[in-house]
Order: structure tokens, then sequence, then C-alpha cells
């Protein structure tokens, strides 16, 4: 599929039982093909996949103790949601009466009692991503794989969404590796994440650890807005060239003539566009010694009136210095190894 | 799907389009209709008006043995070539759709190939074939020939129906199965099959009416065995038979329409046991699942 592309390089994960991990990263970044080399659907060329120390990478997608929820779902279109939900214990031919049990179990568990008796044609987009749900808990998994489960939900179903999944991981005490690009839902459901790009991992950290203190540039840009200041721009500032980042809701708006203090660092430039966004504004400023930086303003007292005439006029923005993250640049992958733990 | 309420074009156009549309169904089903009305005509001689109505053709037809052996012969030259056709077609497309291979389009080519090469350059090839065969092995013609050569063009309709519907079907269902611990047994009877079951139902009852009134190849294939077509083509000239021969028409017609209608259906979206494309991924109005989620 990817012909000579090597689609994942330097992916060294350990991931800890019961942990909630997702795999964050743009399109095309490898976090589904490592998700896919996890489930059995695409086998690595080099390296391994360890589950509970014993070596999986080579044993067919239906040997191995992992249940995947997948993008598109992916229900039996035949089968009714009760048989879908079935479907992995009677291949494994448990019990029949353990098999219902288990069955009602997950459905009520997900709430989709009422619903047994439907065809996954007749369910609306949040309730097939229910059936899959209860499809892949109900086999009680080491692992499961969540391949951007929410995508095709609206944002309030989403946000929903977010909170149950959470839940349920911490009450089935499950491990859960969840891949999406959206750096919000992986900030707010992760135990830890690790950012990819080009097939390799930027940064492993808890949300706070990869927010707070972005180790690349590319992670400073890809969660959160991409507030990275480098060469000219950043000694015009700091009086060092070393690239740094700072968050946009860290700085504060203030008048040119605003004297700072000594435990904080500060920058002249001219407000080049406003985006008024309900609860807070977006400004983003133009520095007078080169590069732009985002400024996120919560609108306390300020009215979109007079959040907007504040455009072109000069400005100055500070910040408290322990806010600055220097950048390194990414670091050359260690191995090749890809580990699941539990 | 209420596709009736637009209206892009004028009025006029939809008229005129209406009136085409008519003229064209007339041109292809007049003829056949003649022959429908024939059928009830109690005189031996064919002219207008009729004098009357009788079904006297349908006894004459019923009790006469040779046309009842050649339905005989059509019905299992049918049913052989329709069961060869869903074995092989169906394989055929499992593995041109399952697995990349040198070679892969060619073997899609010439699978499909048969149905638009002349009947008669196959009942040629066919032919020779067969005598090169009775030389070598000491084939002869028979119903066997009869079968194998209506296969060439049966085997076609499986195919394009069945890969029709595996293109269709999600790749990740297969997964999926794999996914929930079943092996590639389980997969196959539990999701591919019902899933490619109508298909093959399809495929199947097109191939057999494919079969049913083919003539040329036949003609080539059959050596001294009558089928139905035939039967029809060799008393046609006859006009002590021509009565008996309308009635025998009109079989073959509804044995061939009957089986299309079928296939059309089966083959229709919406049967609930296929994958439908992005329909199958819209909400239906009016579930409150916000309100199940948030209860």
């Amino acid at each position: 599929m990817f012909g000579e592309v090597v689609a994942v390089a330097g992916v060294d994960l350990e991931i800890l039982q019961g942990e909630f991990f997702s795999l964050l990263g743009p399109s095309g970044c490898g976090k589904t093909t490592c998700l896919r080399m996890i489930a059995g659907f695409e086998e690595p060329t080099a390296g391994r996949i360890l589950l509970l120390g014993q070596d999986v990478s080579r044993l067919p997608a239906y040997e191995r103790d992992v249940n995947t929820v997948f993008q598109d779902y992916a229900l039996f279109p035949h089968m009714t949601v009760a048989a879908n939900v079935e479907y992995g214990l009677k291949v494994k031919r448990i019990r029949v009466q353990e098999r219902r049990r288990r069955v009602r179990e997950a459905l009520r568990m997900m709430r989709l009692e009422r619903l047994e008796r439907r065809k996954p044609g007749e369910l609306s987009g949040g309730q097939r991503q229910r059936v899959a749900l209860a499809r892949a808990l109900v086999n009680q998994p080491r692992v499961l794989l969540l391949d951007e489960p929410l995508g095709a939900l609206d944002l309030k179903l989403r946000q929903q969404m977010q909170i149950e999944l959470k839940s349920i991981q911490e009450r089935m005490g499950m491990t859960f590796i969840y891949v999406t690009h959206d750096q919000e839902e992986a900030l707010t459901m992760s135990d830890r994440l690790a950012v990819l790009n080009q097939g390799r991992v930027e940064q492993v950290g808890s949300p706070a650890e990869v927010y707070e203190r972005p180790a690349t540039s590319f992670v400073a840009g890809f969660v959160g807005a991409s507030n990275v200041l480098a060469g000219d721009a950043a000694r015009a500032v700091t009086g060092q060239a070393a690239a740094f980042t700072v968050r946009p809701e860290k700085i504060r708006l203030a008048r040119l003539e605003e004297i700072t203090g000594a435990d904080e660092w500060t920058a002249t430039g001219t407000v080049r566009e406003v985006v008024y966004v309900g609860a807070f504004t977006r400004y983003i400023v133009d520095l007078d010694g080169g590069g732009e930086l985002v400024v996120l303003q919560q609108n306390l007292a300020m009215s979109s009136m007079q959040v907007l005439k504040t455009r072109g006029t000069a400005i100055r923005l500070i910040w408290n210095k322990e806010h600055n993250r220097l950048l390194a640049e990414p670091a050359e992958p260690k191995g090749t190894e890809e580990e699941v733990d539990r | 799907m209420s596709r009736t309420s637009r209206t892009i074009e004028p009025r006029s156009v939809r008229v005129a389009m209406r009136i085409v549309s008519g003229l064209v169904l007339l041109f292809l089903y007049v003829p056949l209709f003649v022959i429908f009305i024939y059928v009830f005509n109690p005189l031996r001689s064919q002219s207008w008006p009729l004098t009357g109505l009788s079904t006297r053709w349908f006894y004459a037809t019923w009790n006469n043995s040779e046309v009842r052996t050649a339905f005989v012969t059509s019905i299992k030259a049918g049913v052989g070539a329709t069961t060869i056709a869903l074995v092989l077609g169906s394989l055929a497309a499992f593995a041109v759709h399952r697995f990349r291979f040198f070679g892969r389009e060619a073997v899609s080519f010439f699978l499909v190939l048969p149905l638009a090469l002349p009947g008669i350059v196959t009942g040629m090839a066919l032919n020779s074939a067969i005598n090169i065969g009775g030389q070598l092995f000491g084939i002869s013609f028979s119903l066997l020939t009869i079968i194998v050569g209506h296969a060439t063009f049966c085997v076609v309709v499986v195919y394009n129906n069945v890969i029709a519907r595996l293109r269709r079907t999600s790749a990740s269902l297969v997964e999926a199965s794999q996914d929930l611990g079943a092996d590639g047994l389980q997969t196959f009877r539990y999701v591919i099959l019902p899933n490619i079951a109508t298909a093959l139902m399809a495929g199947g009852l097109l191939a057999f009416a494919l079969s049913f009134d083919e003539i040329v190849v036949t003609n080539f294939t059959a050596g001294a065995e009558i089928t139905l077509p035939k039967w029809i083509f060799n008393n046609l000239r006859l006009p002590n038979q021509r009565p008996v021969v309308n009635v025998v028409a009109m079989v073959v017609v509804l044995a061939s329409f009957i089986p299309v209608y079928f296939a059309q259906r089966l083959t229709r979206e919406g049967g609930g046991l296929i994958s439908r494309g992005e329909e199958y991924w819209e909400a239906p109005p009016g579930e409150a699942e916000a309100a199940a989620v948030s209860a």
C-alpha cells in the first residue's frame, strides 16, 4: 500500500497497563499505520510489537487479544445490533448462556437495549458509534484500539462521547490506544500521548507536559497555536537566537508605554488581525523585531465593537519569562521498536 | 429518495422525453406482444383480425413430445451452465478482488471478453475445439458440450455481479471480523457470504436466462441435441408448426423475463443485506440520539 515509502520509522513506545494513550498527529504521520500494526492488519518490516511481554508481531489479527473500534465503525450491515455485539463471542465459541449475559451487559453499558433488534442502517451516527464500542468491549480485550472514532460525529456529540469514553476506560481499567488528529481530543482524554510527525515520535508525555513544554517546534505548532519565534525575531525579544515558543493565552496585551518587570519578556508590534470568537478574541500581532505572535484574550469587559477597533493599532505584548519554552530540534530516532506493554 | 420533485427541465422537454421513451418501449415490446396475441389464434394460419380466441395450441404444445424433450434439454443446459458459472465466476471474483497479482487486470479483461465476443466466433471456436477433442479424447457433441459452451458467457455475468458487490462491501468489514477473532473460514461464512448472497442469486438468475434462450453458440456445440430456441429455429419455416412455435416462443420469453425481473430486484439497493454506500452512513431522521447519550 505504501510502496517503498517507510510509513513509520522511529516509533519506540511503551504503553502502560490501564493507560489511556493517544497517538496524535496530522494525517499521513503514521499514527493509523501504528494502530493497524498493533491490531495485526499490517506487518512491520522491522521491529517488534510486544503485548504483555509476548512478541505478537507475527500473529494474525484474530489471534491477538486486542480489539479495534474502526473509523467507519465497520458494523456488519446484515446483522442486528445484538448480533453485531455477539459476533466476537460467537466465533470464539463461548457458551450460549455466557454469551447472552455478556451481550446484555455490554448493551446496557452503552445504553443500546432499546435498539438491539435494529440493523446498523437504521441507526444514527452516534448510535453506530456506541454499537462499535459495545462490539469491541464485550470481548474484554487487553487493549482497545480506537481509530479516530469520533471523527464522524458533530461537535456536541463528540464532546459527550469524549467524557463517556474516558469514564468507560477508567471504570473497566482497560488500556486504550487512541488515534486522533484533534489535539483537543487528545489533551482532554489521555493519560499520556505521543505526538507523531512523518512516521517519527516527536514527544511523549502527559497532556500538560506536551502542552506546556513542547519539545520541538512541530509539537509547539501542532498542539495549540503556532507561536514560534526563531533567529533574529527571537533575538529581538530575548537577546538570543535560540528558537522559543510561548502559548497565546499566556501573553497579555498592554499599552505601548506600560513598564515591564524584570521577570517578564516584552515585544512591541502592530495588530494585524482580530478574530472575535465570542468568549475570547484571537489577535495576530506583527512584531517590530520580526515574526508574529498569536494572542488570546478573554473578553472580560470589551464588546465586539471595541475589540475590532484594535486592528491596526500599535501595541505592547507582555508575558512572564517562565512561559517561554526553548525548543530543541527533533531528535534522531533511537530504534524501530514498538512496544505495547500492560 | 424523491427525485420527482426536481424540475430543472422546462415542461416541453419533459413531455418530449416521455414521448420518445414511450416510442422506444413500444418499438421493443410490440413485436413480442404480437406473438402473445397469435398464441390465442384458433386457426393454423396467421391473419388479421383473429377470428376468435382459443387455448387449443397450448394443449397441442404440451402434447408435442419434441417440444417437451427440447424444454427439458434447455432446463438441463441452463442449470448446468449456471452451476459452473456460479462456482467459477464467484471464485474468480474473489481472487481478482482480494489479491494483487501479475496479470490481474488481464485476467479480469479476459473473463469479461466472452460477453462481447460475437457468439458465432465463440461457437466456431468451440465447434472446432470439440472436433479436435473428439479425435484426441473421444469427446462427442452432447448436452455436456452445450453446458460448457453456455458457461463461457454465463461465468461473466456471475463474475460481474459478485465483483461489483465485493467492491461495494466495505473492506473494513473483513478486518472487523478478523479483529473480533474470526478466522478466514468464519469470516467467509458469517460476513462475506451473507453480503454477496443476493449478488450470487442475481448473477445465477441472469446466467440462466442467458443460457435458456441462447441459439448461436448452441447451434455449434449441440450436435444432435435440440434445445428450445433451436427447436423454434428449425420449425419456424414450417407453416404447420407456426402456432406451436408461437406458444414455445412465449414460454421462452417468460422463462427469460421472470429471472431477469428477480435479478433486478435483488441487486437493487436497500435490500438490507448490502452495504449501501454513503446512504448507509446517513443518519436516519428523527432519532433523538443526544437524549439517549445524556440519559
